[in-house]
């Protein structure tokens, strides 16, 4: 047992709660960088507006709250606390105990860094000893290698390749599936 | 031209009519095995009133991103079944398929499949979509083979995704592509 191992305390970076109120800026910010929406959405893209930020941000704490199907954080640096991005649980499935992980570096300035895997050390720890869920899966575009060598690295294979399932930059682009079940997850790795 | 679009070999797709289906639905969802063919959500009942207003609900939304159809026997008008899809994604060309035959006795008889090829054929030559997807549980092969038949390929599957009656269960992903549908219509 180790409570006294936070949950949410890495190295690099900390989990802590999204504020409406004073990260609405940032993140419509990285709404207007289409390289990083297209990494991170296959809905076609817009930029959002601060206000419209807010309404989504305060929509998804509602049905944490209400439904509990979901559960997002703002990853932000132990250094000087600034937000960095985001990571959500989302889609989860308490019967049959699944969920699908979405990590969000907003500025393409911090990828590469570690504070991806770093994300995903503890989200996993949270998702696998907290929500005691069986699997958790995530959605890639092809493209996406930077995700892909994220998910492999942390023990994550790949499920599903739906073929050119996804039409972006002039061309088809398979749509990878990747999971990893509780009993994959290694302790270890997640030793932060 | 093909005035035939939406009409099969055994059956036909037509519209929802909640008034007439919702008591159909509500019927279908109290046979716990069809449920569990059909959904990841823990079986439960549905009263015709609760059937109805998702019914008209669905009518009313009028979704670009969802069509559900019912399938009906050609040979004596009964309504069997439904079929349709979701989470159509425009930008890609792809959507989700789901289908459930209802009536027990016409499981198994080639019923879901025809529906399956009429569906596929309003995807490809009516919506352009470029592919359709589906996921079906491990432990429905008959299914699966149903879709195998009408060009589906796996895709891969998301390993003990489900679990029911004790046990682990894989969800298999299929998927067909426009191209592979051509071939098999000139085959």
């Amino acid at each position: 047992m180790s409570l006294d191992k936070s949950l949410y305390q890495g190295k690099l970076i900390t989990l802590a709660s999204v504020e409406p109120e004073k990260d609405t800026e940032v993140i419509s910010g990285w709404t207007h960088d289409a390289e990083t929406m297209r990494l991170c959405e296959i809905k076609p893209i817009r930029p959002l507006s601060p206000w419209k930020v807010k309404k989504i941000l305060e929509t998804t704490e509602k049905e944490a709250d209400e439904k509990r199907k979901t559960c997002l954080f703002a990853i932000r640096s132990q250094v000087d606390g600034r937000l960095i991005g985001l990571v959500q649980i989302d889609a989860i499935d308490w019967v049959h105990g699944s969920g699908k992980v979405k990590i969000v570096i907003g500025d393409s300035q911090d990828r590469r860094q570690g504070y991806g895997s770093e994300t995903l050390r503890i989200i996993l720890r949270y998702s696998f000893s907290e929500l005691n869920l069986h699997r958790l899966e995530a959605v890639l575009p092809e493209y996406n290698q930077g995700a892909l060598g994220l998910f492999a690295q942390a023990g994550f294979s790949e499920e599903v390749r739906q073929r050119q399932a996804i039409n972006r930059y002039g061309r088809r682009w398979d749509l990878i599936f990747v999971g990893l079940l509780r009993g994959e997850w290694r302790v270890d790795i997640s030793a932060v | 031209m093909n005035d035939e679009l939406l009409t099969g070999k055994l059956v036909k797709l037509v519209a929802v009519n909640p008034e007439k289906d919702a008591d159909r639905f509500a019927r279908w969802a109290s046979d716990s095995e069809y449920s569990r063919l059909l959904d990841t959500d823990p079986a439960r009942l549905w009263s015709i009133q609760k059937s109805k207003e998702w019914l008209e609900k669905d009518q009313e939304q009028d979704s670009r991103e969802d069509i559900l159809f019912m399938i009906r026997n050609r040979e004596d008008d009964h309504t069997i079944g439904f079929i349709g899809l979701d989470g159509i994604r425009w930008n890609h060309g792809d959507a989700y398929v789901g289908i459930g035959i209802g009536e027990r006795e016409f499981r198994g008889q080639g019923y879901g499949t025809d529906a399956m090829r009429v569906l596929l054929k309003y995807a490809f030559t009516e919506l352009n979509l470029h592919r359709v997807s589906l996921n079906v549980f491990a432990y429905n092969p008959i299914a699966i083979r149903s879709y195998e038949k009408t060009g589906f390929v796996i895709e891969g599957r998301q390993r003990e995704y489900l679990r029911r009656e004790g046990k682990r269960w894989d969800m298999v992903f299929m998927g067909i592509l426009k191209d592979d549908w051509i071939r098999i219509q000139s085959a």
